[in-house]
């Protein structure tokens, strides 16, 4: 156990990355006052297919974080969980990470990193669940023409507090889509950014989240176009309900002088299931080319259609029967992306659960 | 044998300038088995009487009443119309999206029937009602009313209709946008819900096309909120002649 060194800055909440976010709720992750457990909680779950490690080692990171919470892990530990999948290896089934048991009394402080090789095909999975305080640096490294789809579950128990960053580097022609789930937790907070470091590469980014009274989610994209002919999609759903229940969706895509044949699209759209929440949506495009393929965004945040609704209760359906058809049908579209069919029931499931417990 | 009665039925829509009277006192009784046709200027309210007796919440009702076989409609919930053996075909479905098609018909179904229909005989009836309005089986899977063309919106209503299995249907511009192939199919589709469940209906349109197909009972004209003149199949006839204009001056 030790306590972090306070060398660092900490945040005000005037900062524009921190303005929305409840940081006396963070349990001193931002702040240096957590006490830092040793623990080390991610797992593979099930074997590893041949071409496929995991282990702990020492590794410096891939790229560099302004976030003062990635810092604070960094500064901490050079130890990183390292998933890596070996050039040309293409594997069919999902490797399945999942968490140890946390606590809620102290934070770990954990830093991933999933490689593939080059035309390396996969799909990783990242099961978080449980009772804990858990800051994660998680990095993605892409090798030429590889693909990866990522899948990351955010199901935790309702006090926990959940602070990363999910970074990708993408290189030359490489796939990547990721898949981020947020249902469960007190305060999460997930920076899901993109670089593309040589052209031809192409990031989807998809989330849902459902966030019902208390519970505070952010997701705080960042997609940097540095070279030319990469292709980004960015599509966020969230439902809230319930009194301070509070989301943030942040979508910053950068398209710099150089990247020419940019393609991008970035959309949010929120349903508001009841009074006392609150939806923040800020797509941020900033261009400096105009030599691009597209570059747009959309956000939109919005309360059930009464027309939906009467199209259906004019079929028997009862109200809440056809409130929970619209809920699903509005997760729908991302949640059929996941491709794994156990989880998307889970998902679905655990959305009905929600909206049940929310009464709305 | 059921029996729809409208009495004096006054309805207003709230509108920026405050509430308007769209409905001016309707009179109107549909029994099983019979199908009345009401025919109208645009304008004229038809469609409110539709969406009234529906229960949709644009409209508030002003006074009258609406029974079904005795029970009062007005006092019923959206959903419990529809399960008193109410149904509306709309001018406009609305796109549901997310929502397959056999998810909505099924939910629908169970909605209806008290309980869900047993899959095997369920596929095989849907089946039967798709192939009957030739509809690709493929639209089964596609999210409900969504990119939809108008036909294949229509068909959709009336495939809902025969499975549904409905006492009383109101189709409210059935025919608006449907070529001459798609207006039989979909007539068709109306007149086995009548032969099979002994359907009553009650037919709003503009035209006197969809008429050749659906053979009505009983014509009422609507004009400026209410009825004004009812009769047989024969007035019909008389309006593809001379239009609507005696009417819309009175």
């Amino acid at each position: 156990m030790s306590i972090l060194a306070t060398n660092y800055l900490t945040p005000t909440g005037r900062e524009e990355a921190w303005r929305f976010t409840p940081l006396k709720r963070l349990r001193g992750l931002h702040d240096g006052t957590a006490e830092i457990s040793l623990r080390s909680s991610l797992i593979v779950k099930g074997a590893l297919p041949s071409g496929v490690s995991f282990v702990r080692q020492e590794l410096s990171p891939l790229a560099s974080s302004d976030d003062i919470i990635i810092e604070r892990i960094r500064g901490n530990s050079q130890e990183v969980a390292h998933l890596s999948i070996s050039a040309n290896t293409e594997l069919l089934a999902p490797i399945h990470l999942g968490r140890l048991t946390g606590a809620l009394d102290s934070a770990e402080l954990s830093r991933v990193r999933i490689s593939l090789g080059a035309h390396a095909i996969a799909t990783v999975v990242v099961e978080n669940s449980g009772d804990t305080v858990l800051a994660e640096d998680l990095e993605i490294s892409l090798a030429p023409g590889s693909s990866l789809t990522f899948i990351t579950l955010q199901e935790f128990e309702s006090k926990s507090v959940y602070a990363a960053r999910h970074h990708a580097v993408i290189d030359k022609d490489a796939v990547f889509k990721s898949v981020t789930v947020t249902v469960g937790g007190d305060v999460v907070r997930i920076l899901p950014t993109v670089e593309f470091i040589a052209p031809g590469g192409s990031a989807e980014l998809l989330g849902v989240y459902f966030a019902t009274a208390g519970q505070f989610f952010e997701h705080r994209m960042h997609v940097d176009h540095a070279v030319p002919k990469a292709k980004s999609r960015v599509n966020f759903k969230g439902a809230l309900s319930g009194r301070d229940a509070h989301t943030v969706w942040i979508g910053d895509v950068l398209i710099r002088a150089i990247a020419e044949g940019t393609d991008t699209y970035e959309l949010n759209r929120n349903l508001l299931l009841s009074d006392g929440a609150r939806a923040d949506s800020v797509p941020n495009l900033e261009i400096e080319t105009g030599e691009i393929v597209g570059a747009g965004h959309a956000s939109t945040t919005g309360r059930f259609d009464d027309e939906q609704l009467f199209y259906l209760m004019s079929r028997g359906i009862a109200l809440e029967d056809a409130r929970r058809l619209v809920v699903r049908g509005f997760f729908n579209e991302i949640v059929i992306e996941i491709g794994i069919e156990a989880i998307q029931e889970r998902l679905m499931n655990r959305i009905d659960f929600e909206l049940e417990r929310a009464g709305a | 044998m059921s029996t729809l009665e409208v009495r004096n039925l006054h309805v207003s829509v709230n509108t920026e300038n405050g509430a308007v009277e769209i409905l001016k006192g309707v009179d109107l009784t549909i029994k099983s088995g019979e199908t009345h046709a009401i025919m109208g200027p645009n304008g004229s309210g038809k469609s409110t009487l539709a969406y009234s007796i529906a229960g949709h919440p644009k409209y508030s009702i002003v006074e009258g009443n609406v029974t079904l076989d005795g029970a009062d409609v007005l006092e019923m919930t959206i959903d419990e119309r529809a399960r008193a053996g109410l149904f509306l075909a709309m001018q406009y479905p609305v796109e549901v999206p997310g929502v397959s098609v056999s998810n909505f018909l099924r939910s629908a179904a169970t909605a209806l029937r008290g309980e869900a229909p047993k899959l095997r005989t369920w596929v095989a009836e849907v089946k039967e009602a798709m192939e009957a309005l030739n509809m690709d089986p493929a639209f089964a899977s596609r999210n409900v009313n969504e990119g939809f063309s108008g036909g294949e919106k229509k068909r959709h209503e009336i495939m809902q209709l025969e499975l549904l299995r409905p006492k009383i249907a109101i189709l409210d511009e059935t025919d608006s946008g449907l070529d001459v192939d798609a207006l039989r199919v979909v007539s068709e589709g109306v007149n086995r819900a009548k032969e099979n469940n002994n359907l009553g209906v009650l037919l709003i349109t503009h035209y006197t096309r969809i008429l050749k197909y659906i053979k009505p009972d009983f014509v009422h004209v609507f004009a400026n909120g209410h009825i004004v003149e009812e009769g047989g199949a024969d007035l019909a006839d008389k309006l593809e002649a001379n239009g609507y204009a005696d009417y819309v001056s009175m």
